[in-house]
């Protein structure tokens, strides 16, 4: 049989963007171990309209820690004390019995929160927008094989790649800056040889829409990195200021 | 009764989709402009084909209930997507992919589209790499391939455990693309409540901002829905806590046909349930099956241990365990087809030979393949995988095998569309998942990804300018119309209603609860009795959650309990869909076994006689049984055979 503990929740509870929140403390008995944060979440929400109160909202989706959807502040940190998991992949066998946990959303002034847990994060969709791609239309392609890439390069390409956009980056970091996730995209179209046409000027637009949308400065202290579900390397915010200066000289 | 026109291009089936395309009608430029497409989902097949549609220059409006396109559960593939590329030489071709393809779908597929399907795979892959899609590469700097189920070559490109998630968010940065330059507009954490038709034609859709709450309208000469699959029906399924049904039962109702709706997929490998506040269960990829080996013990007494906690995985000797899938299927191997996994799995445990707790999960074993190739080698195949499973389970596969068990993954039926992806609503498409068209009563492995873009980049924008060719003096659509306010004012009834019930259940309670019918009776063994129990059933759930559901808070503002509860009562007509197709289908087929048909090997027996057509049900009211119509299915190019994975 399943071991079960006892817990106690404190839960940043807040109606909208404008108004105030606070912190509501609920007990949980008999939690499975075996269940996720999220499922634990699940039987407090139960619970909640069960008694005929509003449920606790926060974002949540495909569970297994790729789309990266969830996004909570668990005692001080983004997706909890575990290493390299998102929210939903956290599970309860990481607490003891009789903890408190304290829940609260990403808190960023890029990322507004919309009620609860759940915040607006549309500035990443921004970001992209700005230039985040390849510029080719549907069809017309040459063959996929056409160009050869050296493995390793792919593979950093990759592992750029791994990306899910849930923010944790910026939640983590004391300026609320955004460069790991804009580097993280940077790094994976400029080290292909098909992202590399445009590599100085999609560059320069997200940068430049990232300081528009208000997120801060990179310091170094690496804080996002560690943070990061998918361990992103901070070499990709290297790659960044790289990039941007050469696209900048040329100017 | 309504005749089935699926619109089939004559003459020779490999010269279909090039003749279609050469005489089809088309829209210019200047008049692309004037035309506006509504896209709801952006998922793989939404998403590129927003994205297309744009690039092309219509004016689109794309819709998703996440807080960002790149959220859409496509992006939880995991293991590869199919193409007939043949780079490894091995005897791959076009028409070895669409054979492969029909052939797994045990002949429940229509001929035509699959070929096409397997037709424009290659064109998908090198879109892909032109995004920028980081696949896996050999050393030699050209894409890699693996192996997947119900195929003897390699033909699956992959970008490690996430090629979902990379193919997805090249379709999301080429629809970026397309919002900078104007051509897209994204309607984030919208919810699609209903479509509106107008002198019959599909004219917009009522959305739901889920923020505010407000109802809205929204007009465009087509609609296209691209919403995914409805295995959440299951409650526990491999699907994202968003994923829904919900777009095709409006749609439905409003007279698209519903196609083969009890064709579900259960996968064979996902980590077995742990308990009942379990919200969701985790796929682990078909790709572990190219070099995982998959077993039970020989002895019971041996099983028995095991779900006993006495003894461990490693303690049973080599000559002791029962490698069932490569005893039963020797050419194939632990890599058959997932219909025929699954039930080989259930097979065993029924037995009594499972080896958990439960008695529900068998052995996917990596000791051999780190034998013969390295824990390096193993860890760069699978290192995320492992790590994905050993989070949930704590457990460390590197170290003891994994456990495993079936569980609902992707849902083959869904609106019946015809060769133009059109349902049978003109003005109205239905691509990916969500339609019917392509994978007959199971799909293979790394064809969903395969599928959801070929519609999306290759297919619906050359079809979709056939109907709009005939739209270009169609002004806007005004959405001060009676059937807009028509629709609204139903969309407005409905939640009212719903939010009044005041009850004493929780919308999960109940959904859990059709779960559990659902997987019960119409889950991987079906039969006839149970069928009858089933619809019996999922009517009482449906009285139950009209009558006693509980939703806190109001309508007009955010409201997750009432998003879920929307969501259930399709669930409850889609349940009752799939029961009363699967009780209409007397042979066994694919994802469909019933048990009164199989042979004596317990494979699963069609009826080619009886049963070789798609079963199209016609909505006729809230309280009476659908209509069934039939579309035949002609082989012009295949025999049909039973499907043999031993030699």
């Amino acid at each position: 049989m399943d071991n079960t503990i006892n817990i106690t929740l404190k839960v940043w509870r807040q109606r909208g963007p404008k108004e105030p929140g606070k912190f509501e403390t609920y007990e949980l008995k008999n939690i499975s171990t075996e269940s996720s944060f999220l499922e634990m979440l699940d039987v407090l929400n139960e619970q909640l309209v069960q008694k005929h109160e509003e449920p606790v909202v926060f974002d949540h989706d495909c569970r297994e820690g790729i789309c990266g959807m969830c996004s909570l502040y668990i005692n001080g940190q983004p997706h909890g004390k575990d290493a390299a998991v998102t929210t939903c992949q956290l599970h309860m066998r990481r607490f003891n019995d009789g903890d408190t946990i304290t829940i609260e959303p990403w808190r960023s002034a890029g990322f507004p929160i919309i009620r609860d847990l759940m915040v607006d994060r549309t500035a990443f969709d921004k970001i992209m927008q700005a230039g985040g791609y390849v510029s080719v239309n549907t069809g017309g392609i040459p063959d996929a094989n056409a160009i050869a890439i050296a493995k390793p390069i792919a593979d950093e390409a990759m592992d750029a790649a791994s990306c899910i956009g849930c923010g944790a980056c910026v939640a983590a970091c004391k300026n609320g800056s955004a460069m790991l996730f804009v580097s993280a995209k940077v790094s994976q179209l400029a080290l292909l040889p098909q992202g590399k046409v445009e590599a100085a000027k999609r560059v320069k637009a997200m940068i430049a829409k990232m300081d528009e949308l208000g997120f801060g400065n990179c310091t170094n202290t690496g804080a996002c990195e560690a943070e990061c579900p998918k361990s992103v390397s901070i070499s990709n915010i290297a790659r960044l200021n790289r990039e941007y200066l050469c696209a900048k000289f040329k100017d | 009764m309504a005749t089935i026109d699926s619109k089939i291009p004559k003459g020779p089936l490999a010269q279909k989709w090039t003749n279609y395309k050469n005489h089809q009608k088309l829209v210019n430029p200047a008049n692309k402009r004037k035309l506006d497409i509504i896209v709801v989902g952006t998922g793989l097949a939404g998403a590129s084909a927003a994205a297309s549609l744009g690039a092309l220059g219509f004016n689109v409006l794309n819709f998703c209930i996440q807080d960002s396109p790149r959220r859409a559960h496509s992006i939880a593939a995991q293991g590869g997507i199919n193409a007939a590329k043949n780079y490894q030489n091995d005897g791959d071709s076009v028409y070895r992919l669409f054979y492969d393809t029909i052939k797994g779908g045990d002949y429940r597929a229509r001929e035509a589209n699959v070929y096409r399907l397997a037709e424009v795979s290659n064109s998908i892959i090198d879109q892909c790499v032109a995004q920028g899609v980081p696949f896996a590469r050999e050393y030699g700097g050209l894409l890699d391939n693996r192996s997947f189920g119900g195929a003897q070559v390699s033909r699956t490109f992959y970008a490690k455990g996430q090629t979902g998630q990379q193919l997805l968010l090249g379709a999301y940065s080429a629809l970026s693309r397309q919002v900078n330059k104007g051509t897209v507009k994204l309607y984030t954490r919208y919810e699609m409540l209903d479509v509106v038709i107008i002198d019959g034609r599909a004219r917009g859709i009522i959305a739901r901002n889920l923020v505010t709450g407000e109802i809205e309208r929204f007009g465009a000469h087509a609609v296209v829905i691209g919403t995914g699959g409805y295995g959440n029906t299951y409650f526990l399924s491999t699907n994202a806590m968003g994923s829904n049904g919900s777009a095709a039962m409006q749609i439905y109702r409003k007279g698209a046909y519903f196609a083969n709706p009890c064709y579900a997929q259960i996968h064979p490998t996902c980590i077995p349930v742990h308990g009942d506040i379990q919200s969701k269960l985790t796929l682990m990829s078909e790709s572990l099956r190219n070099d995982g080996r998959i077993w039970v013990p020989k002895k019971k007494e041996d099983a028995e241990k095991l779900q006993r906690g006495q003894i461990k995985a490693t303690d049973i000797p080599d000559e002791d365990r029962d490698f069932y899938l490569e005893r039963r299927y020797p050419a194939f191997g632990n890599l058959v087809p997932r219909d025929v996994a699954s039930r080989a799995a259930k097979e065993r445990c029924d037995n009594g030979y499972g080896v958990n707790s439960t008695g529900l999960a068998v052995f996917l074993d990596f000791k051999y393949a780190i034998d013969r190739l390295g824990k390096d080698v193993v860890a760069a195949r699978y290192g995320n995988l492992f790590q994905m499973y050993e989070k949930i389970t704590d457990q460390n596969p590197y170290e003891v095998p994994m456990q495993i068990f079936p569980a609902i993954h992707y849902t083959m039926g869904g609106i019946w569309v015809d060769y133009e992806l059109m349902t049978s609503i003109p003005g109205l498409f239905a691509i990916g998942e969500a339609n019917f068209s392509d994978h007959g009563a199971n799909r293979l492995g790394a064809s969903a990804l395969m599928q959801g873009l070929a519609d999306g980049y290759f297919v619906l924008p050359y079809t979709i300018q056939n109907y709009l060719a005939d739209q270009i003096q169609v002004p806007r659509i005004s959405t001060d119309s009676a059937e807009f306010a028509d629709a609204e004012k139903g969309v407005k009834d409905k939640i009212a209603k719903l939010m009044s019930i005041k009850g004493e259940r929780s919308v999960d309670s109940i959904h859990k609860e059709l779960g559990h019918v659902m997987w019960e009776y119409v889950g991987m063994g079906r039969t006839k009795e149970g069928l009858q129990i089933a619809m019996k059933k999922i009517k009482e759930i449906k009285k139950e959650f009209w009558t006693n559901v509980f939703i806190p808070g109001e309508a007009n503002s955010l409201n997750t309990e009432l998003e879920k509860a929307l969501r259930l009562a399709d669930f409850l007509e889609i349940g009752y869909l799939m029961a009363i197709d699967g009780f209409n289908r007397n042979e066994s087929c694919g994802g469909h076994f019933r048990e009164e048909f199989q042979t004596p090997e317990g494979e699963a027996l069609r009826q080619d006689e009886e049963y070789s057509y798609v079963a199209c049900w016609k909505y006729t009211g809230e309280d009476s049984d659908p209509e069934l119509l039939k579309e035949p299915l002609d082989y012009e190019e295949t025999e049909r055979k039973t499907r043999n994975y031993k030699n």
